[in-house]
């Protein structure tokens, strides 16, 4: 299996709380008693979302306007804020979620 | 880690509860909803007889599952969202619906990544492979001459192998896989099969030699030397991810000091936890290097549906029971415990070891003494045998290297330093 860490593949794409994301099209999530898998068919990668806090985020993504938003309905606390958006910089950066207008 | 203990008559004590935070290897611990790798050997038939084959192959079990009851387990997988299969054999190209079943496993979201000797990846076979998403391709090599591999694999095998990859790569396959596992004869060879890999646009896998199948009757000669086993890993640590190991070294982590040159990878025994076999006739095992009746879980037809991989996976005893603590034994006293965790568990249950003491390899020599003292006559051998029986047209060829006696008392091996291959 091929599990490698997406921090160290370098990570152009910064996840702005103003912005709007969704999970990328080629990504499925499974979930798993820890939070859950995402795997990209595209690029055979699989990535490990460790809370299930992060799931409803990357879940809710797609339904909000803003990032920003997407946390905050998955209860994600303003003193955690920074964490989760650098958490799906990382996501971002493996491709597994992408911007959209 | 350990198999479970014996069955106890009492009682056992409340399971711990599964971690709700922490690293995600003590959440592998406690098994997934799913397999992340599962194995599937559509079929015993081989084309080949390969003396180091983990499943015995050779000929086809009249029972295995038919083309319906693949496509239900398909359907399974795909539900459970297992979203690839490895599958193997055998050689699954020989079977006569395999690319049928390719098509219906990519069409329903479950890709596949198949292992092959590539004798049957002609320029057509290679061309529809490369434009078909969710298929990656995995192909044998054992040797980075034909003198090393046709050794192991059979006359022929290494041409066989190198005409598929570069059929792959002519028809603008990237990035599939040269899988190789690593024996005595072949350490000394990894720069050279690096390089065979980048040829042919290539990514190098290399896997460990386990004494499982026929494996077991060559594995005393193949298995590598204490030393290479420290050239391997500084080979591993050097070239990092850029060489695919299917976490299989994890018992060489225990080289790593002060918490420094570690491995990528899980470093866990991830049998009945987040790695799987099913075998042609539906056999589920705790790992692709456990085809035994010690660790079968069931079997997909158990159940009342077509097929039930599902029931098995989550609720039979044995997958139970790997998910539990283990303990560690003998080896928790030792300092790299928490890197190697004690090894492979089909390595030691097939060299006749105890499954809560060192890997037969262990990198403190921890097991030579045990591997010593044991009774060989008491190995557990192997609960199937597809081998063939006749003679097979690509039989290996023996190292003719080996059949010169040594030279002193230091050359028992053909691989001393100085002396170069064909």
């Amino acid at each position: 299996m091929t599990a490698t860490p997406d921090a160290e593949r370098g990570t152009p794409l910064r996840v702005r709380a103003e912005a709007a994301w969704r999970l990328s099209d080629s990504v499925s999530l499974r979930p798993e008693p820890f939070g859950a898998l995402a795997y990209d068919f595209r690029t055979r990668r699989l990535s490990f979302l460790k809370t299930p806090t992060l799931v409803d985020v990357v879940r809710g993504l797609a339904d909000h306007d803003t990032a920003g938003e997407a946390l905050t309905a998955a209860g994600v606390t303003p003193q955690q804020e920074s964490s989760y958006l650098s958490a799906l910089t990382t996501l971002a950066g493996s491709g597994l979620i992408e911007e959209r207008p | 880690m350990t198999l479970a203990p014996e069955r106890r008559a009492t009682p056992a004590p409340a399971r711990p509860v599964r971690p709700t935070t922490g690293p995600l290897v003590d959440q592998f611990e406690f098994g997934l909803d799913a397999p992340i790798c599962l194995t599937w050997e559509l079929t015993y038939a081989c084309n080949l007889a390969c003396t180091h084959c983990l499943s015995s192959s050779g000929r086809r079990d009249p029972d295995e599952l038919s083309t319906e009851e693949c496509k239900a387990l398909i359907d399974e997988f795909e539900r459970m969202q297992i979203f690839y299969v490895n599958i193997g054999g055998g050689e699954p190209t020989v079977r006569p619906d395999f690319w049928e079943l390719l098509d219906y496993a990519v069409a329903h979201h479950v890709g596949v990544k198949f292992s092959t000797n590539g004798f049957r990846i002609t320029p057509e076979r290679a061309a529809k492979l490369a434009a078909t998403d969710y298929v990656d391709v995995q192909v044998s090599l054992d040797g980075a001459t034909a003198e090393v591999n046709d050794s192991v694999r059979g006359r022929g095998t290494y041409d066989a192998a190198l005409r598929a990859m570069a059929n792959l790569r002519d028809a603008g396959m990237k990035d599939f896989k040269m899988s190789v596992v690593c024996t005595r004869h072949n350490i000394g060879q990894l720069d050279e099969f690096k390089a065979i890999a980048d040829t042919y646009g290539a990514q190098l896998r290399l896997t460990r030699l386990r004494p499982s199948g026929r494996g077991a009757d060559v594995w005393d000669e193949l298995h590598p030397l204490p030393e290479q086993q420290r050239e391997l890993y500084d080979w591993l640590v050097a070239n990092g991810d850029q060489v695919l190991t299917g976490d299989s070294f994890f018992h060489l982590s225990a080289f790593a000091e002060d918490g420094q040159g570690a491995l990528p990878g899980l470093n866990l025994c991830g049998a009945g936890r987040v790695v799987c076999l099913v075998d042609p006739v539906g056999d589920v095992y705790a790992c692709p290097f456990a085809i035994h009746d010690r660790f079968k879980a069931g079997n997909v037809r158990d159940g009342a549906g077509a097929t039930d991989f599902d029931t098995v996976w989550k609720h039979s005893e044995l997958f139970t029971d790997l998910r539990s603590p283990q303990t560690g034994g003998a080896c928790t006293k030792c300092s790299a415990y928490d890197s190697c965790r004690g090894g492979c568990m089909a390595a030691k249950f097939f060299t006749g070891l105890p499954l809560d003491g060192p890997d037969p390899e262990c990198v403190k020599g921890n097991a030579a003494s045990s591997l010593e003292a044991r009774d060989r006559g008491g190995l557990p051998g192997t609960s199937q045998d597809h081998s063939h029986k006749g003679t097979v047209r690509n039989a290996p060829v023996p190292l003719t290297l080996m059949r010169r006696p040594p030279s002193g008392a230091c050359d028992e091996s053909p691989l001393v330093p100085g002396r170069s291959f064909g």
